[in-house]
């Protein structure tokens, strides 16, 4: 069988969050209550007219600086046409052949190899409204209704190179973008709400060969594990198509999440022209120096350069702070955490494993997270100074979940306390060797095993609260 | 008395002294629509209640001793496709028919403040498209000055020459404002594109829209410049710049001023009477002081090509919003949401609409877009370059308002050869310069009109050369006949 190499590259758009529309004045918050957020511009009444938002133009800037692109100075707009209902105009103002951004790139780490990925472009548009189907899509329903609230909202399109081979890769790219786009605060960058969207082209070529192989679109990932799964199953898919003497053509498909299968939208020949030519309405935007150096200037610490630094001040090793700074949130609560905590593996331990499996259990993030960072500093202080057993640790944590006390006053509430007073533990000790002959024997005899019976017997006897490196060591003095 | 004969600035003055209201000059306006608008049919929609209420209160601040200004109660038509807060803004399409607008556009709030008084909305070609408003969902206007002829592309200045509105509002994207004014002999001016905001006016061609006046003289010309133009922050196209006193450039003296004369503008394709009477006013203006200088506009033959391309690609998307999914036409039949737009632009949209529409698309298209719409915005480059040249020999340039009269319409005319009409007009859209039309002469009962076209922004001088001929000829004060069978 013929082995082959997966080509991918993105197109992601994400929604800005500016207060306004990018051409009106109407509010771009998300509403539940449709068609409130809505004027006679962005509904496109005839004798409107589109001014463009500059908060647009500054984000989109930002964004560009973070992905290492090169602002273009000189914008202008053009008109994208083509008819759906959600659209009020029939056309979505966008930029063609002057975007913005040009030639960035965003750096991807896979099982411990660098890889560079570059950015094509970025480009500003707006966004369109929502359609509510009575059935399943608009062609198989009695009717649709239609919430133009969305309409006119900024997005910025980021329109990666062809770069990646995997969908490992796709999805570290992925996760990268969404940091950045998060850490700039351009964007709140939830896919399944879709304020951040993605689609992927996808091909696969012979291994060794230079020219790529047909292309497929594919629309509708709305997650990370979407992304994954649909890129698999269609690498799967071609590979089929050409082992068995098929010809891919062309397409655009649709993820079937449900399904797990990608499914033709339209080809090549039914593709849409959108016709694009430059929009009259406005007039270009010119971007100086000035305004470009200005933003950069105000760019915040983007993922990777707080990667580096939770290295080097609180010595993490790379996986764990790769997987803190992937969110901002969790980056934040970090940061918070190791004002007050004497561990900051120990917040990197906690916030990797327990927290995390916490989160995705219940299927929330760390923002809604309702222990403070300073109770998790709190926590892990309590273990690090010996008062609280890892075990009993995590005995204290499901406590705090419940209503977020301080680990202090629940290890008081629930008497938790770890025993480390010598007296105690050794009165312990002896009592557990007179009751366990055999096991001392075993012990003296070389038995290595033995010593973990005791111990487990000695933690019983204390309910769990006996410092358990002080029992090792006193049974073990004990019996030699 | 027939007061609806006055300029808006002999009324001002007739308020001023208390000769007459505005409540009674809006009834004797009204009282002429219900006389001659049959035979007509300037307009599509009337507000007589809002009009009149807007005239009780001007009378309110004249009895008051308040000052008022130089358009309060002067009674005003609108063209249908500039937007009047409630008001139904039809486009003259069954597209729009009943559509209401729910915001005042720019000028009708200058107006507003103004305490104009706004009579109605006149009727035009279907959506600007066209040199005649035969295409109208509200059937066709008639030319008061012989009602077997056509208006030109729309009403409003027919409405102002049959007595029916003082002065009018109207847009101007290749000419449909200057050429309807130069058919009523009327005083029509479209100022640079930019200096008047496009903000609720329904867009045909955007980057040559340009709402302007029509007027029975140049003084009221001024005095509607006056008001409407100025800086709009909700119109990215609008000009940052002061807008000047226009009044204070009527001033009857041309001497020394350059005046260009085009020879493009001269040849075969234009009716030998009209090019007589064009003349005429020249030797005027030479024997009134003026340099006549001939230049030369090489590009113009390209010009009505180039608008075509550039015009329905920008309509083919400003009415791609016309889709029956909001508001307007809409067919019930349809079993989806694409053929109920399809039905519906099908059913909304008169045929030369449609035609263009398709033109539009075809230009826009890939594969050709390259050929058609970058050259034609090659060509409108050229075209304001040899504007620029021109204007280093000259400070004005005089032609032909039309290239034909208004009767010409009446016989067979192949499309093209009829787009073609526009080639006097549509230069000054494609450059986005300030133009103006006066009446200058009369060929078998019919007016004709002559154009002064200015540099960008230099309204100030077309109209001191349009004041200059109007106070030494008579033209302008002739009355419509409302003669001919409809």
């Amino acid at each position: 069988m013929t082995k082959y190499t997966t080509v991918i590259g993105l197109e992601v758009h994400a929604e800005l969050k500016t207060k306004s529309k990018a051409f009106c004045t109407c509010s771009a918050e998300f509403t539940n209550v449709p068609n409130t957020h809505v004027c006679p511009g962005c509904l496109g009444l005839p004798g409107t007219l589109p001014v463009l938002n500059k908060q647009v133009v500054e984000f989109a800037i930002r964004a560009g600086l973070a992905v290492n692109c090169e602002i273009q100075k000189y914008n202008k707009f053009d008109r994208k046409s083509y008819f759906y209902p959600d659209l009020c105009t029939n056309y979505q103002i966008s930029q063609l052949d002057k975007p913005i951004c040009l030639a960035g790139h965003i750096d991807i780490n896979v099982d411990g190899e660098e890889k560079r990925i570059g950015v094509t472009r970025i480009h500003m548009e707006q966004d369109a409204g929502k359609l509510v189907h009575s059935g399943a899509t608009i062609s198989t329903s009695d009717f649709s209704a239609v919430d133009y609230n969305r309409a006119g909202v900024a997005l910025i399109e980021i329109v990666s190179e062809p770069d990646m081979r995997s969908a490992e890769e796709a999805r570290a790219y992925m996760e990268n973008l969404k940091a950045i786009l998060e850490y700039t605060d351009v964007c709140d960058c939830k896919m399944q709400e879709g304020s951040l969207r993605c689609d992927a082209n996808v091909s696969i070529m012979p291994e060794g060969a230079t020219e790529f192989g047909t292309r497929v679109e594919i629309k509708n990932l709305n997650s990370f594990r979407a992304l994954v799964r649909a890129i698999d199953y269609e690498v799967q898919r071609q590979k089929e198509v050409l082992e068995d003497g098929g010809r891919l053509i062309q397409e655009t498909r649709t993820w079937d999440d449900a399904n797990g299968v990608t499914l033709s939208m339209r080809n090549k020949e039914t593709a849409e022209d959108y016709r694009y030519f430059p929009d009259a309405d406005l007039v270009p935007v010119i971007i100086d120096d000035a305004w470009i150096e200005r933003v950069r200037a105000e760019l915040p610490e983007l993922p990777a350069q707080r990667q580096a630094r939770l290295m080097e001040e609180h010595g993490l090793p790379k996986y764990d702070a790769s997987i803190i700074v992937s969110t901002k949130a969790m980056a934040e609560y970090f940061d918070e955490a190791v004002k007050t905590a004497k561990d900051a593996k120990g917040v990197s331990n906690w916030l990797l494993g327990d927290v995390s499996a916490y989160l995705n259990n219940e299927g929330i993030t760390i923002s809604e997270f309702k222990v403070t960072p300073a109770h998790l500093a709190e926590l892990v202080n309590l273990t690090k100074d010996g008062v609280l057993s890892s075990k009993l640790a995590k005995k204290v944590f499901v406590e705090m979940l419940k209503d977020d006390k301080a680990p202090s006053a629940l290890v008081k509430e629930l008497g938790l306390e770890q025993v480390s007073d010598e007296g105690a533990i050794m009165k312990l000790v002896e009592e557990t060797i007179a009751e366990n002959p055999q096991s001392v024997a075993d012990f003296k005899a070389g038995k290595d095993r033995a010593i973990g019976f005791l111990v487990g017997q000695i933690m019983k006897k204390s309910k769990g609260k006996a410092n358990p490196g002080m029992v090792q060591k006193m049974l073990k003095e004990k019996m030699q | 008395m027939d007061l609806f004969k006055y300029t808006a600035h002999e009324l001002h003055e007739k308020f001023v002294n208390k000769e007459i209201t505005a409540v009674e000059l809006t009834n004797c306006v009204y009282d002429r629509i219900a006389e001659v608008d049959e035979q007509v049919n300037a307009y599509i929609s009337l507000s007589k209640e809002e009009a009149l209420a807007q005239a009780a209160k001007v009378d309110e601040k004249i009895a008051a001793g308040e000052a008022i200004a130089p358009l309060a109660g002067i009674p005003v038509v609108f063209k249908d496709n500039i937007n009047i807060n409630g008001q139904v803004t039809s486009c003259a399409s069954k597209m729009l028919a009943g559509v209401h607008t729910v915001f005042d556009a720019h000028v009708t709030e200058n107006l507003r403040k103004e305490d104009a008084v706004f009579l109605g909305k006149a009727n035009m070609a279907e959506f600007s498209i066209g040199n005649t408003t035969d295409n109208s969902f509200y059937g066709a206007a008639h030319n008061p000055w012989n009602l077997n002829c056509t208006t030109g592309g729309c009403a409003t200045a027919a409405a102002v020459a049959a007595g029916e509105a003082i002065w009018a509002l109207a847009s101007d994207t290749s000419g449909d404002l200057r050429q309807p004014a130069a058919y009523a002999g009327c005083v029509g001016i479209k100022p640079t594109y930019g200096r008047v905001s496009r903000l609720g006016l329904a867009a045909y061609a955007s980057s040559m829209d340009q709402i302007g006046a029509v007027t029975k003289d140049v003084t009221d010309a001024a005095t509607v410049l006056n008001v409407i133009c100025g800086k709009d922050f909700r119109d990215s196209t609008s000009w940052e710049v002061e807008t000047p006193d226009f009044t204070k450039a009527l001033v009857a003296d041309v001497k020394g001023l350059r005046i260009g004369v085009p020879k493009e503008y001269f040849g075969a394709n234009v009716d030998a009477k009209i090019k007589a009477e064009v003349e005429k006013a020249i030797e005027q203006y030479k024997a009134m002081g003026a340099e006549i200088v001939e230049v030369s506009l090489p590009h113009t033959a390209y010009a009505v090509k180039a608008f075509y391309v550039i015009a329905n690609g920008e309509a083919g998307a400003n009415f791609a919003r016309y889709d029956g999914v909001r508001y307007g036409y809409r067919n019930m039949e349809a079993q989806s949401a694409s053929e109920m737009t399809a039905r519906s632009r099908d059913e909304g949209f008169g045929e030369e609409v449609k035609l263009r529409l398709m033109f539009g698309t075809h230009v826009l298209s890939k594969g050709y877009y390259e050929n058609y719409y970058v050259r034609a915005m090659k060509v409108r480059t050229l075209i304001r370059n040899d504007f620029e040249e021109a204007f280093k020999q000259c400070d004005v340039l005089l032609t032909p308002t039309t290239p034909v009269l208004a009767e010409a319409y009446n016989t067979e005319m192949d499309a093209f050869a009829k787009y073609e009409l526009d080639f006097t007009t549509v230069t000054a859209n494609l450059a986005g310069l300030p133009a103006i039309t006066v009446p200058c002469g009369m060929v078998d009962g019919m007016p004709v009109g002559m154009q002064l076209i200015g540099k960008v922004l230099d309204e100030a001088t077309i109209l001191k050369a349009a004041y200059t001929f109007e106070q030494a000829t008579d033209f302008h004060k002739a009355m419509a006949p409302l003669g001919g069978n409809k």
